[in-house]
């Protein structure tokens, strides 16, 4: 269970409270109009902004002083998920060595993530010589290796069409289910929070509310929410 | 950690050595010959300012908006002299300006007097020479910067070249030209080399000068120590007051952009390529004697001459290492945690200059070791301290690039230490580092400053063997030096130069 106890964020001109649970395994849509902090909620989680207040634990344990690479989670990004000057297999290597020191077992685990994402046999590819659709699976492939218990992401696939991102997110449950993480995706797309995610949490108005039924927000939306559907 | 201690040794050996000059210093009053050499300074490094700044409008303008053959290599050309060991430059103003030079000959041709090249005129000369093309750089870059979109409109809007000039091109200039023109006055507040060479006496004697003199000649520390705080205070005060105007470095890419300037036809055109032809032959005809001469005594070389060069790479590969690392340090604390005391500390060495520093470092090592004991060591540490700002300024926009792409990726991978500078900063920032790196051996390579205060007899760099040898008046056999200097230093530069652009595809 992810727990966000009385957290405050606060940046110049910016504040959000979250004080929520999330229950272990879940799938979490995070949605609300832009510039309302989804991003910063996850840049928070993750380890790359200190909370001003409040406390951040997983399974019961503080990860609040915790460095971003000690946390039990992997982030995907908006862009810049792969270092460009290294290939795609040592991409990879990453998530399993920060030193690139690799055991035969662990090249082997490379291939069948890559394998497993169907990017068999690119891995010796710069990142820059992948579509778009390929470098999020590649990216993919490191959270498969790196296995952390959660698994954020802040609209990593924004940039790919509609058929495209369907698919990355059918990879994305099938990811999540294979190392039984807890999923926190921030998306602006209600379609992608009713496909995905069978809770949401609404940022809005300087606060980030609880986790409600997804089928359920959307039937019977609140004000903030019809505001930002324009409904 | 490391960055706070770096930052702490630059004070220490900027601050702190102005700090043991001054404590030193026999009494603050200045006798005239000591204001004669401010006086003598200001102006020299205003009138070098000034010209430097005139002479490079037209050519910069020429080179914005014509096209031709061997125009690149050119405006390339026009980066080397600061990499150029100003000793060369020396020598090559000579063989054209001086006594029995092809000016004078021409001159003595027309029926006119000879001149001299030597004082006022010779200065000047020597830091327009140097830094014309550091100016003309800067300048043509506020020519290209002026979006193409703005001339198209004044074509369609059919201004003529008066009214573009007026309109754009003034602007542009008032914004460029006070950056250029602090950044010549500067280097030449603190020259050294050329007043030595060209200098000298009672009317053309730097403050630099006279600190050497008053140490090397009349063995008087404490006026020394009073002329260096003087110095300090001189140098510290043109910087603060051009601190906003420094910022910008003088080199860079981005000057090989297509045509987007109208080039007028007419006799603007014969104007223009009159100008780039001056232009080239004032910088080129020097070097070209320098060349030709040294070919000419390469068959003759004096002993000594290896030792000296084997002693000029030591020190410039050592206080390369030195400089670049600390800048790197430095710039990737400044962009992963924007801290303004280290920014600051990374630009102290600007208000620095060889002979204080040198000074400081004299007198306070004196109690212990003998000058010369510790020649190359200070040197070293002198010339990696002065080259730090511009690796600094070189490293830092690339660091913030790559801390705002590629932080946060690199700290979720608990990619740190060792790991990180392998991964991710040597891959990134491979090309401005090889390019720094470059710009620090050259210009250690060719300096001509500290190591006059304590080299002994045997333990010259290649610089001071080349001045030494013109001392000696044997000119064939100092051209011949000059030009495996100048081989030397540029081929440190092109190897360091090389090996990032390599490791950056």
């Amino acid at each position: 269970m992810l727990h966000l106890d009385h957290l405050h964020l606060t940046e110049p001109g910016f504040a959000l409270r979250a004080d929520l649970t999330v229950p272990k395994g879940a799938r979490v849509a995070v949605i609300g109009p832009s510039g309302a902090g989804k991003s910063t909620l996850l840049n928070a989680i993750a380890g790359f902004m200190a909370p001003t207040a409040g406390r951040i634990l997983w399974q019961g344990a503080e990860l609040t002083a915790l460095p971003p690479g000690d946390r039990p989670l992997t982030i995907l990004f908006q862009d810049q998920n792969l270092f460009p000057h290294l290939t795609v297999a040592q991409n990879l290597g990453l998530g399993l060595s920060p030193r690139l020191r690799l055991s035969p077992d662990q090249h082997k685990a490379i291939d069948r993530a890559l394998e497993r994402v169907g990017l068999a046999s690119l891995g010796s590819r710069l990142p820059s010589q992948l579509s778009g659709g390929q470098q999020g699976r590649a990216a993919l492939a490191r959270a498969l290796l790196r296995a952390r218990p959660m698994l954020l992401l802040d609209e990593p696939f924004a940039a790919l069409g509609p058929a495209l991102k369907a698919d990355m997110l059918d990879l994305v449950s099938e990811v999540a289910a294979e190392t039984a993480a807890t999923v926190l995706m921030v998306t602006h797309d209600p379609t992608d929070a009713k496909r995905f995610a069978d809770q949401t949490i609404l940022v809005a108005d300087g606060i980030a509310h609880p986790p409600q039924n997804t089928a359920e927000l959307f039937q019977n939306p609140p004000q903030a929410l019809k505001d930002y559907l324009g409904s | 950690m490391g960055a706070v201690a770096i930052a702490a040794a630059l004070g220490v050996v900027t601050l702190g050595t102005a700090f043991a000059v001054a404590l030193q210093a026999g009494s603050f009053a200045l006798s005239p010959a000591d204001w004669a050499a401010l006086r003598f300074t200001v102006l020299q490094a205003a009138l070098s300012a000034a010209l430097s700044c005139a002479l490079a409008v037209p050519v910069a303008r020429a080179l914005a908006r014509r096209r031709f053959v061997g125009r690149g290599l050119l405006v390339t050309l026009m980066g080397a002299p600061f990499l150029l060991p100003v000793i060369v430059a020396v020598l090559g103003l000579l063989a054209v300006f001086g006594r029995s030079g092809l000016f004078n000959d021409l001159l003595a041709l027309m029926g006119l007097p000879r001149l001299s090249i030597y004082g006022l005129h010779g200065v000047v000369l020597a830091h327009v020479f140097l830094n014309l093309p550091l100016a003309t750089r800067m300048i043509l870059q506020g020519w290209q910067a002026i979006p193409a979109e703005r001339f198209r409109l004044a074509q369609s809007l059919s201004m003529g070249p008066g009214a573009v000039m007026r309109h754009l091109e003034l602007p542009m200039l008032r914004a460029t030209l006070p950056g250029a023109a602090v950044a010549v006055f500067v280097i030449c507040l603190t020259s050294f080399a050329v007043a030595l060479t060209l200098g000298g006496g009672p009317g053309a004697t730097t403050v630099e000068l006279a600190i050497y003199q008053a140490l090397r000649f009349d063995f008087d520390p404490a006026r020394a120590a009073a002329l260096s705080a003087l110095q300090f205070v001189l140098c510290a005060g043109a910087v603060g007051l051009g601190w906003r105007a420094l910022q910008a470095p003088g080199f860079g890419a981005g000057l090989g952009r297509r045509l987007s300037i109208p080039a007028p036809g007419g006799w603007r055109r014969g104007a223009d390529a009159l100008v780039i032809a001056l232009a080239a032959a004032f910088l080129l005809v020097p070097l070209g004697s320098v060349l030709l001469r040294g070919l000419w005594g390469l068959s003759d070389l004096p002993p000594g001459l290896g030792m000296a060069l084997v002693r000029s790479v030591a020190v410039a590969l050592a206080s390369t290492l030195l400089t670049t690392s600390a800048a790197l340090v430095l710039a990737l604390a400044v962009a992963a945690r924007g801290s303004r005391l280290l920014e600051v500390a990374a630009m102290l060495p600007l208000a620095a200059s060889a002979l204080v520093l040198g000074t400081g470092l004299f007198l306070i090592l004196r109690p212990w070791v003998r000058a010369e004991d510790v020649a190359l060591p200070v040197t070293i540490l002198v010339n990696a301290t002065l080259s730090l700002p511009f690796v600094y300024r070189l490293l830092l926009p690339q660091a913030q690039a790559m801390q705002a792409d590629f932080g946060r990726l690199a700290d979720s991978l608990s990619l740190t230490g060792a790991a990180r500078l392998r991964w991710l900063v040597l891959p990134r920032l491979s090309r401005p580092l090889g390019f720094g790196a470059g710009i620090a051996a050259a210009l250690s390579m060719g300096d001509l400053g500290v190591i006059t205060l304590f080299a002994g007899e045997s333990g010259a760099t290649l610089p001071l063997y080349v001045h030494r040898l013109m001392g000696a008046y044997r000119m064939d056999a100092a051209a011949a030096a000059a030009l495996i200097l100048v081989a030397a230093s540029f081929a440190l530069f092109a190897l360091f130069d090389l090996w990032g652009r390599r490791a950056a595809s």
